[in-house]
């Protein structure tokens, strides 16, 4: 049976217009604290609760994108917009009072990358004028969620991640001004047998490859067309390995890769293990940091491959593995 | 994928660091010996005091997990935690900071549904099947003083 290749969707209308970024405090004294928009120093805010200071992550992180723009949510066409949390929660709370048409988006740490594509093609269909991709992540809420109460004084294994409390926001409007989104390729999900909840590294591996690979023969390009393969938060774990299945297929990836989780600590001296994790940690560096390169034109032309570990703690309680999930955008300068 | 489940689990092994133990274990032998030794002075002192034997042990036991819980309040044992790994889980303070975490996390679903129900999600499975063991040696025991 032949398998399944994809499709690449390549568009010639689609560039984004602002992009916003809000981290904790972990983040902000990471080592690209002063470029995102906003720090909370005490992650919390003026929330009560956890769940409460991740929505309101993405309710800044998204008017700071919109204030940028001087766009107000009347003037908003569509939102992508999500989180880690069960019925994602951060989303649909930090944005309902905006009342924007929201379309509410699963990919775990993949997150970001889907929910542009989804705006590029909206946008470059002409279907809307623009369309907004927002997610977040809280290590606390998410922390509650997946793992163990926050004071529990349990060991965290050295190829464990943490997840970035940070969100970011991106405007996508018809082609104006760089970045351009040019291309996007959705992941397929790819299950690899995986089955350390401590090591989602590993288990996104696999569909970083697949994706890269594929996006890269559609395309007709090489790691050097690019001037960063950026993935979203494969860790050391996961970007070695990413190297070594890359390496098999005899395409040298080290030189040209960045690792949104590996860049945005300071892993010497922030006890955060393989890195960090979360829907929130590519889309910060993301609009922190690379989107302003390609803006500038310091960079040209780089794919950005966010990586999500579509994990079911259900699942693994069960004895069930974690898939792995990776989508690619393609964005340049001209 | 042109690499069998099985090759990458293998290449998933090699490339994952392993904990360093050559650092993990002495910390745990220390800072575990350590909050020993605390409760071994308690001990001595509550004896001192004029405290019986069984009473003192008691006393030692509540003013270890009184300090557990006092630590895991102020955010401070999950702190020590991470540089002590068992040397925290294992003693009874471990127990207590197992409880009180939880408790102080799920506090905001309220006291019935959130710390009322959440409290032993980490302590719960120990006290089942601690309580079962001592039911099943209890037996075995008695059966063995009939013959």
């Amino acid at each position: 049976m032949a398998i399944c290749e994809g499709k690449t969707l390549k568009f010639s209308n689609a560039s984004i217009l602002t992009f916003a970024s809000v981290v904790g405090k972990t983040e902000g004294d990471g080592p690209h604290g002063d470029e995102f928009d906003e720090v909370i120093e005490d992650n919390k805010g003026d929330s009560d609760t956890w769940e409460q200071a991740e929505a309101m992550l993405q309710k800044k992180a998204l008017t700071h994108a919109m204030d940028k723009a001087g766009l107000f949510p009347a003037d908003m066409d569509l939102i992508f917009a999500g989180d880690l949390l069960n019925q994602c929660t951060g989303s649909s709370y930090g944005l309902k009072d905006f009342y924007i048409p929201f379309l509410g988006i699963y990919g775990a740490c993949s997150t970001f990358a889907e929910g542009l594509l989804l705006s590029a093609a909206m946008v470059n269909a002409g279907y809307v004028d623009n369309a907004t991709a927002v997610t977040s992540s809280h290590f606390s809420s998410a922390e509650r969620q997946y793992r163990f109460p926050l004071n529990y004084g349990g060991v965290r294994p050295p190829t464990a991640q943490w997840t970035a409390t940070a969100a970011g926001a991106a405007i996508v409007t018809s082609a104006q001004k760089p970045p351009y989104i040019r291309a996007a390729t959705a992941g397929k999900i790819q299950d690899m047998g995986i089955k350390d909840q401590n090591n989602m590294g590993a288990a996104m591996a696999g569909a970083a490859y697949d994706t890269i690979t594929r996006h890269f023969k559609h395309m007709g390009t090489h790691p050097e067309t690019y001037d960063a393969v950026i993935t979203g938060d494969l860790g050391q774990v996961g970007s070695d390995m990413l190297y070594e299945l890359m390496l098999r297929d005899g395409i040298g990836l080290k030189r040209y890769h960045k690792d949104c989780g590996l860049m945005i600590y300071d892993r010497e001296n922030q006890d955060v293990h393989a890195g960090g994790s979360g829907c929130g940690c590519s889309a910060s560096m993301m609009c922190a940091h690379f989107l302003k390169k390609v803006q500038s034109g310091e960079m040209k032309r780089i794919l950005y491959v966010a990586t999500g570990a579509l994990m079911s703690p259900t699942m693994v309680q069960q004895g069930g593995s974690i898939p792995g999930i990776a989508h690619a955008v393609e964005i340049c300068n001209s | 994928m042109n690499i069998s489940n099985q090759e990458y689990s293998e290449l998933a092994k090699r490339i994952s660091p392993p904990s360093a133990m050559y650092k993990t274990i002495p910390m745990a032998f220390v800072i575990g010996g350590g909050i020993c030794v605390i409760g071994e002075a308690l001990m001595n002192l509550y004896q001192y005091m004029g405290v019986g034997i069984d009473q003192a042990g008691m006393w030692t036991s509540m003013t270890l997990i009184f300090l557990s819980a006092l630590l895991t309040g102020l955010k401070l044992y999950d702190r020590i935690a991470q540089h002590a790994g068992a040397g925290t889980l294992v003693p009874i303070t471990g127990f207590a900071n197992s409880v009180v975490s939880p408790a102080l996390d799920f506090k905001s679903e309220g006291f019935v549904l959130g710390l009322g129900a959440k409290m032993f999600v980490i302590a719960g499975p120990v006290i089942v099947y601690g309580i079962s063991a001592s039911i099943i040696y209890g037996i075995i025991y008695y059966i063995s003083t009939l013959f």
